[in-house]
This record gives C-alpha cells, sequence and structure tokens, in this order.
C-alpha cells in the first residue's frame, strides 16, 4: 500500500460516491497495473477500472457481474495462478493479478 | 387411453431402449404402447455420464455394442436430433504396468471382433495429449467411441415413436400384467388396461417386478452413478476418458463443461429417490484433480444421480422369457447401458417379431439366475 | 451430549436467534460468507469506511446498529463463522468451504436464515454491462460507496425502487429516472393494506414526494422494452403508461421486481415446499414459528417468506424460541403472542406491497424468442419455449434438462422466476403447474480444489 491519494473517477462504470480517502491498493488488471483503495473488492476495482469484467463463455459480449451478493455468480474471474474467484466477494490485495479471460493453456 | 384397448406390443419403460423398440417396432409396422411411471429417459438412461463406449466392455457385451455403435451416427436421419453426439474417442488411461497389461488384453480380443484400439505408451500420451495428462503409464485408445448428451437421446427416440404412430404413455405406472390365451392383460395405475400380444420388459431397475409376475427371478440391484459438472472452461480434452482401477470418467463438451464421475450415490429404488453423495462427489473431484491437475481450478457447479439396475456379474438380463411365450426381457445393464440402448431396441423388436435375433445373446439370459431364484423363493 | 445447533445466515434472522439461543445459554455455530454479521440489509461497510450509520441505514440505523452489536459479548456461546459458504447438506451434515477451506459440521438442529435475493424479469439487453439488480445497486452503495453508473435508471416493481433511487440522489449520484411498471391505482388500491404498519408506508411516500421535488421522473405503468448500448448500457427505452414510446439516456439499469427467496439449502434437506400466490413464488412449507416437514429444521427471515428485516428478526426469534421448546426448554409464552401478532400485521402490510409493487408476470411471459433468458448458459426465450413446443417438456426441471436454462453457475436463481412463466405460458397453464427447479449441490460453485481438500478427510465436529 502506498500514501492515500485522491483517485479520479475515471472512464470506468461505477461513480465513487465518498470514501476516497482510503490507502491506495495496486493491483493488476489483465497485466495493465491499476489503483484500486482498501477495501474495494474486485468488482469494485474492476468496474471503476472499466466496463468489463469477464466474457461469456457463449459468445454473446462482455459481462459485468450483476447482483453484487454472491447469488448470480456472473463475476467469476481468474487470479494469475489460475485460481477462480468470484469478483463481488473477494477483496482487493496488494500484487493481487486478476485475468477477465481464461489464460492460454500452459500459461497457468 | 380408456377402456380395454388391444396392442400389438406393450412396453414397460421408458429409456432409451425402450422407445428405441416403440419406433423400430413402428417401423416393422406393429401397434405398440409405451407406459413410463415417470417422463422418458428419467432414470438410467437419462441421469449417466454420457459415454458412448466400446472400450472395456465384457466380451459378450462386444457384439451388442459394435451394432449399437453405427446408430449413434444415423441418430440425426433416424430421430430428427444428434443428441450431441460427437465420436471423440474414448481413451483408457493405465497407471501401472498390471493395468497396461489388462489394456492390452482387451485391446487383443476386441481386435478379433473387430473393434480397433491404439495402445499407447507414456510418451504416444504426452505426445497425443500435450499437457493434459501426467503421470500415465499409458492407455488404450478406442478412435470410433464418443460421447452424447444422455438428457436428450431417450426423449428424442419417444419423440420419433410418437411421430410413427406409437402411444408413449408417461406419468403412468404399470400396475400389473398376466397373460391368458387372449395374450398379455396389462393394467396401469389410471386404470388403462390394455390386451397386447408381445410385451417388452424394459423397465431398468425396477424390471424384477415385471418379472416376478411371469414366475421369473432376477437378483437386480440398485445403483447410482454419482455424477458432478463444472463451469464451463476452455475447451481442451477432445477426448471421453475412463482411469483404471480409480473408476473416475471425465469428458468435456465443446460449451467447456467437464462432466465426471466415480463412485455411488445413494437410491432407494421403493421411494424412486436417489441423490449424489458429498463424499463421493469429492472423491471424485480428488481424483480428477491427480488425472487431469489442470482441472482442478474449475469450479464444480452441480452434482446428480439416478437410478440404475445392475447385477453381480455385471452383465444384463436380455432374451426372451424362460416362462411365458411373447415375453421379451433386457434390463439390468449394470452401469454401461447407454451406448447399447439404439441397438437393444431393434434386438428386443426382432426377438417379439421374430422370435431370435443375429446378434448373440445367450450369455444375457435371465436362466442363468433360475437356479439362485429356486433356492432364494 | 448437549445439542448441536447451527444457524445458516447472518442477517436478521441468523443473528436474532443466534442471540435468543445464546441468552437461553445454549452453544450455536453462526455460518455466512460475509465478512461480518447483517446480511444484505445491514450489510457492514468494510473496515477502514467512515460513514456513520445514519448515512447507511437512514432511518434504519438504529437497528443495524443493535443487529451489528447483538453478537457481542456471546462469543463463548456463539461461534461465528465468516466468509463460509455452506456448499450441501447430506443427512445432518453441512459442507462448508471457509474461503478455499474445505470442512464439514455434523447437525442435530439446524436453523436455515439464508436471505433472498433480487427477482428479476429479462428484457432486451440485460445482460449488457451496466445493467444490475436493484438491490445490488444498493450494496454497491452501503458497502463500497460506489454509484453502479454517473446516470442510473431504476427500473422494475418493488419498494426498494423508489427507495434505492432516493439513496442514490441524496448520496450525489446521478438518477435518470424511476420506471415503474405497476400502475398508479395499484398503489392507491393498496393503501388500506400498507396502512398496518403506517410508518413503513409513510416512509415509501416520503421517498417518492422527495424525488418529484428534486426533479426525478417517476413513471408509473411503465413497460420496459429494452437496454441499449454497445459495449455497455447507453440508453433504456420503455413505453409510458399512456402508450409513448421513450428514451432515458443512461450508462447503468438497476432493476429489480421484488425479492425471492435464497432456499436452496431447504431442498437439499429436502423440506417440503408449497406455491405462495400473493408473492408468486415457491417458498418452503412451513408452521407459524418457522418449523419445516424436516424434525430439527427451521426456516426464518426473508429466505423463509419475504416480509422484511423487521419480520425476518421477529421470525429469527420465533424460530429461536420454538427451538427451544421443542428441546423442551420454558418459552415465554406471552413473548411468541407478541411475535404473532406483530408478524400478523407485517403480513397484512406485506399484501399491500404485494399489490402496490405486483410482480408483471405478463412481461417474462411476452418476451421475444430472441431474448436471452439464462444469462449463465445464454439460453434465449425461444429455446426455452421449443423445449415446451417441440421437445415436450411438461415442467421447468425438463425444459431446463432440454435446453440448459438454469443449468449454469447460478443454478437459475436469475432466470428460475422468468423461464418458470416462460414453460407455463407455453403450456397454457397456471405458473404453479410449471414446477419448481430442484436445486443441487454445491448449491453455489466450489473450485475441483476445494472439494478434493474436503476429501482428505479434514473435517470437524461442532
Amino acid at each position: 500500500m502506498s500514501m492515500a491519494v485522491t483517485v479520479p473517477s475515471g472512464g470506468g462504470q461505477l461513480r465513487r460516491l465518498g470514501e476516497r480517502d482510503r490507502p491506495v491498493v495496486t493491483i493488476t488488471i489483465d497485466g495493465a497495473e491499476h489503483e484500486a483503495l482498501a477495501g474495494d473488492t474486485l468488482l469494485t476495482a474492476l468496474l471503476t477500472a472499466g466496463h468489463r469484467v469477464r466474457e461469456s463463455e457463449f459468445g454473446d459480449g462482455p459481462r459485468a457481474g450483476f447482483c453484487w451478493m454472491a447469488a448470480c455468480q456472473d463475476c467469476w474471474v481468474w487470479l494469475a495462478d489460475g485460481r477462480r474467484v468470484r469478483a463481488c466477494s473477494t477483496p482487493v490485495e496488494p500484487g493481487l493479478s486478476v485475468l477477465t479471460r481464461p489464460a492460454a493453456p500452459g500459461d497457468a | 387411453m380408456t377402456g380395454s384397448d388391444k396392442v400389438d406390443v406393450a412396453i414397460i419403460g421408458g429409456g432409451t431402449a425402450g422407445c428405441a423398440a416403440a419406433l423400430e417396432l413402428r417401423r416393422r409396422g406393429l401397434s405398440v404402447a409405451l407406459f413410463e411411471r415417470r417422463t422418458v429417459g428419467s432414470q438410467a438412461s437419462g441421469v449417466n455420464y454420457g459415454g458412448v463406449r466400446q472400450q472395456g466392455r465384457d466380451p459378450a457385451e462386444l457384439p451388442l455394442s459394435r451394432r449399437s455403435r453405427p446408430i449413434w451416427d444415423r441418430l440425426p436421419a433416424l430421430v430428427g436430433h444428434d443428441c450431441e453426439f460427437m465420436a471423440t474417442g474414448h481413451l483408457k488411461l493405465a497407471y501401472t504396468p498390471e493395468q497396461m497389461a489388462e489394456l492390452e488384453a482387451w485391446s487383443a480380443m476386441a481386435a478379433e471382433q473387430g473393434v480397433e484400439t491404439r495402445l499407447m505408451g507414456a510418451n504416444a500420451l504426452a505426445e497425443a495429449y500435450p499437457g493434459l495428462i501426467t503421470n500415465a503409464y499409458g492407455g488404450s485408445l478406442c478412435p470410433t467411441d464418443g460421447q452424447a448428451n444422455p438428457r436428450l437421446v431417450a426423449p428424442a427416440f419417444a419423440r420419433a415413436a410418437r411421430r410413427a404412430g406409437a402411444a408413449i404413455h408417461e406419468h403412468e405406472a404399470v400396475t400389473g400384467a398376466t397373460r391368458d390365451a387372449a395374450g398379455f392383460r396389462i393394467e396401469t395405475e389410471r386404470g388403462t388396461r390394455i390386451l397386447a400380444q408381445s410385451l417388452i420388459n424394459v423397465a431398468g431397475a425396477w424390471a424384477d417386478h415385471v418379472a416376478r409376475w411371469f414366475g421369473e427371478f432376477a437378483p437386480i440391484q440398485v445403483l447410482a452413478p454419482n455424477m458432478l459438472v463444472s463451469e464451463p472452461v476452455p475447451y481442451r480434452l477432445p477426448v471421453n476418458i475412463g482411469v483404471c482401477g480409480a473408476g473416475l470418467y471425465v469428458r468435456q463438451i465443446p460449451r467447456g463443461n467437464l462432466i465426471f464421475g466415480g463412485g455411488k450415490g445413494w437410491a432407494d429404488r421403493e421411494a424412486i429417490r436417489a441423490r449424489p453423495l458429498v463424499e463421493v462427489s469429492c472423491q471424485a473431484s480428488a481424483q480428477l484433480a491427480r488425472t487431469l491437475p489442470w482441472a482442478a481450478n474449475a469450479a464444480v457447479i452441480r452434482s446428480w444421480t439416478g437410478i440404475e439396475g445392475y447385477f453381480d456379474d455385471d452383465i444384463p438380463v436380455i432374451g426372451l422369457s424362460e416362462t411365458t411365450p411373447g415375453l421379451v426381457h433386457a434390463f439390468g445393464f449394470s452401469g454401461h447401458g447407454f451406448q447399447l440402448g439404439p441397438a437393444i431396441g431393434e434386438i428386443v423388436s426382432e426377438l417379439v417379431v421374430e422370435g431370435k435375433t443375429t446378434t448373440p445373446i445367450d450369455a444375457f439370459s435371465i436362466r442363468r439366475f433360475a437356479r439362485a431364484g429356486h433356492q432364494a423363493a | 451430549m448437549p445439542e448441536r445447533i447451527i444457524i445458516v445466515g447472518a442477517g436478521p434472522a441468523g443473528t436474532r436467534a443466534a442471540r435468543i439461543l445464546a441468552e437461553a445459554g445454549l452453544a450455536t455455530v453462526l455460518l455466512d460468507e460475509a465478512a461480518g454479521n447483517g446480511g444484505q440489509i445491514y450489510r457492514r461497510q468494510p473496515p477502514g469506511f467512515r460513514r456513520p450509520y445514519a448515512a447507511l441505514y437512514g432511518t434504519e440505523a438504529g437497528k443495524a446498529e443493535r443487529l451489528h452489536a447483538a453478537l457481542d459479548g456471546f462469543g463463548g456461546l456463539i461461534d461465528h463463522r465468516t466468509d463460509t459458504l455452506v456448499w450441501s447438506l447430506d443427512g445432518r451434515r453441512l459442507m462448508l468451504n471457509t474461503a478455499g477451506r474445505a470442512d464439514s459440521l455434523d447437525f442435530d438442529r439446524l436453523i436455515l436464515a439464508t436471505g433472498a435475493m433480487d427477482r428479476v424479469i429479462p428484457l432486451p439487453g440485460w445482460t449488457l454491462p451496466g445493467v444490475f439488480a436493484l438491490g445490488g445497486a444498493q450494496v454497491a452503495l452501503k458497502h463500497q460507496a460506489c454509484a453502479v453508473g454517473a446516470k442510473t435508471c431504476f427500473v422494475g416493481s418493488s419498494p426498494l425502487l423508489p427507495y434505492v433511487a432516493y439513496q442514490y440522489a441524496r448520496a450525489g449520484a446521478g438518477v435518470a429516472g424511476v420506471v415503474d411498471t405497476t400502475p398508479r391505482s395499484a398503489k392507491l388500491g393498496a393503501l388500506p393494506d400498507l396502512l398496518a404498519v403506517p410508518g413503513v408506508t409513510a416512509r415509501g411516500l416520503t421517498y417518492m414526494a422527495w424525488l418529484a421535488r428534486h426533479g426525478i421522473r417517476y413513471w408509473h405503468g411503465a413497460t420496459p422494452l429494452r437496454v441499449e448500448g454497445g459495449e455497455h448500457v447507453t440508453a433504456l427505452v420503455f413505453r409510458t403508461a399512456g402508450g409513448a414510446e421513450r428514451r432515458i439516456d443512461c450508462d447503468a439499469v438497476a432493476l429489480g421486481y421484488g425479492l425471492k427467496c435464497e432456499h436452496q439449502l431447504a431442498d437439499l434437506a429436502g423440506c417440503a415446499f408449497r406455491f405462495d400466490s400473493p408473492t408468486r413464488q415457491w417458498v418452503v412449507a412451513q408452521d407459524d414459528a418457522g418449523r419445516t416437514s424436516v424434525d430439527g429444521l427451521y426456516v426464518a427471515g426473508d429466505g423463509a417468506l419475504i416480509r422484511g428485516a423487521d419480520a425476518a428478526e421477529l421470525a429469527g426469534e420465533r424460530a429461536a424460541l420454538a427451538l427451544l421448546a421443542d428441546l423442551g426448554r420454558p418459552v415465554d409464552a406471552a413473548r411468541v403472542a407478541q411475535i404473532g401478532r406483530h408478524l400478523a400485521r407485517i403480513d397484512r402490510q406485506r399484501r399491500g406491497m404485494d399489490k402496490a409493487f405486483a410482480y408483471p408476470n405478463h412481461l417474462a411471459q411476452s418476451l421475444a424468442d430472441d431474448v436471452i433468458l439464462c444469462r449463465c448458459e445464454a439460453v434465449t426465450v425461444g429455446e426455452v419455449r421449443r423445449a415446451v413446443t417441440e421437445q415436450g417438456a411438461d415442467d421447468i426441471n425438463r425444459a431446463k434438462a432440454f435446453c440448459r436454462v438454469g443449468m449454469g453457475r447460478c443454478q437459475g436463481r436469475v432466470c428460475g422466476p422468468a423461464a418458470a412463466d416462460v414453460v407455463a405460458a407455453a403450456l397454457g397453464r397456471p405458473i404453479e403447474a410449471a414446477g419448481r427447479l430442484r436445486g443441487q449441490a454445491p448449491v453455489k460453485p466450489v473450485p475441483v480444489a476445494v472439494l478434493a481438500q474436503a476429501e482428505l478427510g479434514e473435517t470437524q465436529s461442532a
């Protein structure tokens, strides 16, 4: 964690409405660094960084989660080590590396 | 159906064998009434793993299996649906030299019957399936085997039979049947009475009840295959896999789901209830993680089971009744009847119409239990 | 050996039940997926967040604070295990996944207080990024201090609709409008029942008035037509009660048609179910104390019957008292009667809510064939209809077997109600004749590696 800074709203899906003075937690999303805030879930981190969380397996486009309460199972993503996590119920941790698309076979 | 109707053939049991028989008998011009106490394909035919496999079968079953195999290719023409059948091949894995010797012996036997397999050592496996399979000693690939969606097969045969003019009665259990000079008198839980010239007993785990109505004994037992399925993960497993000894079997469908099983769930045949057991699900998951380490991160999303009938000698009863002319049995497929179902429909139809079949079935006679039955009685 | 008592769910019902049993000197294990108690309605913000209770829970701040503190000082009797998913129930054994660690617990008596989730009706474009469940939009605000978009449109039929729109606007989020499918006349007609609990109804009217004063449009009797957007939401299109088509520019849609019970574990336990016509959903069959058809198994809270947080606390207490009585312990009969009277008042008010925010089942039934119904498996409405009309499916489970509707990661939690309506309409039968989607273990996804761990026998008992 680094010093607390104000994070701009940026072009992501979500809008932060307060609680901005939390420590920054740097994670990587598909290899790119992203500054989340301590206490963010992975879903919040992904949707402040952009508009998508994963792709539907069946070719009908991007998905961004739905229920926010661990019921709909729409926000499962990959960690770089291959583990599967549900973004809405997983808090960010420094150095966490998340993939919104599965790694190619053999990468994990 | 009301009153007392007459048909050429009555069928008890709406699994794949019964529905395929209904279709075949209509093709031969006979009138057919099939009775299924729930919905077609709701037990063994519909809840199994979906392996379409010749590999590993008892030598006595191979002729049945060989006869059934080409029917799977013809499903779109025959029943109007491919039932997601894919000839992916079936790969049986050995982890010890002893297991490999078993595969080699089976392979030699099967070759004599015209079923080709490819025996593979560890290097050949690594080359053919890079990164997929670890630690195996060797394996046997039967390239003509494959897999299909068991939920679709019996219903597809039932729809085709219906279109061909068969009467398929779901949610209607047969409560009794007798035979007199006029034929078989069959009564259902809804009070339907029907007179049939022939009767086919394909009632699965409950078929011994039907046999008993005609003085025949079959020591059937209950088996509930404990099945699991994962979430969709990238498609990597192009072959249906079985593991010697461990009892694990696993396949992946192009949508991405890994379907796997091993061990038995809980079943109560009389209450018609079955459920998977968590400890068995956990054992199968552990075996999957050992066999295909890359699959360990996939999340399991569902488990299920259903009720199958089996015999201690691991082969079914198929053939004419020993006591009653016009009665044909085919049941107790002991956990490996899915692939055979379409051929069984043809074979029991031949037995009804011609009194014999071109496929050798002597090993499956209900006669083999007669002595035990007398002792039990 | 003392009875092993487990409570699943640490929301209002489960927390109150644990507290009541602890006060009676009984030890319990309280299991919940979240990091702290409170459930969704009193969901806590993460450590390090600083908003006061009043900002988070409004008029319910006092109740939230009391509930959060209800376990304090009872650590010796209440073994509260957080981050713990109960993924299956097998006989008298629960299978657990605690943050990736497998475990199991045996019980003699079990209170299931598993809560509820949003009930939704799909519409074209609803899988686009930016469409979220209404309760989810509220969780984003409470738990993460985020709005789900810069300009959110609230769509559906639910008392949460005006409330969450109000919460968003008060917190400084953009609200593009509220599109409510229930006509204004239905709300007026429901007033007599709603006044059974006048405070709640008055609050609802206050939120609507506040929205009007602040220039936020609220359409009654509207018909949502589609969500538009390429990679994410750009607009909601709907038809007004007067028949005009309207487009609202927005970058998020919060969608909800009331709540549905989360009762998968009760299903695995073999509990009997009944169809509850007023809420148009299957519920666990229960007596007025929450006893189910399975001996020693109780249900309480919104997982048992949808009637809100206040009722959930009372029902949690009632189930705990029933459990005590069933153990032969003394129970305060006056308190039992008082709870019964209070719940009856709430039930009357809920009947009003069900009219004021009616579930518009015709919307699911009239969806076009190409709309995705099951978002897990990307199964369209047309595929479900064809499973009935062409493949002969005669109920929802058969349709699932044929076309995979409700067969994905969520096991039909999200699409189940709408899928049942589509099946019922295709069969030409009432909704209850379409049957109930059967639950299967695991009730939520569990990685193969975690199940494999459970096989090693690393289990302990309560």
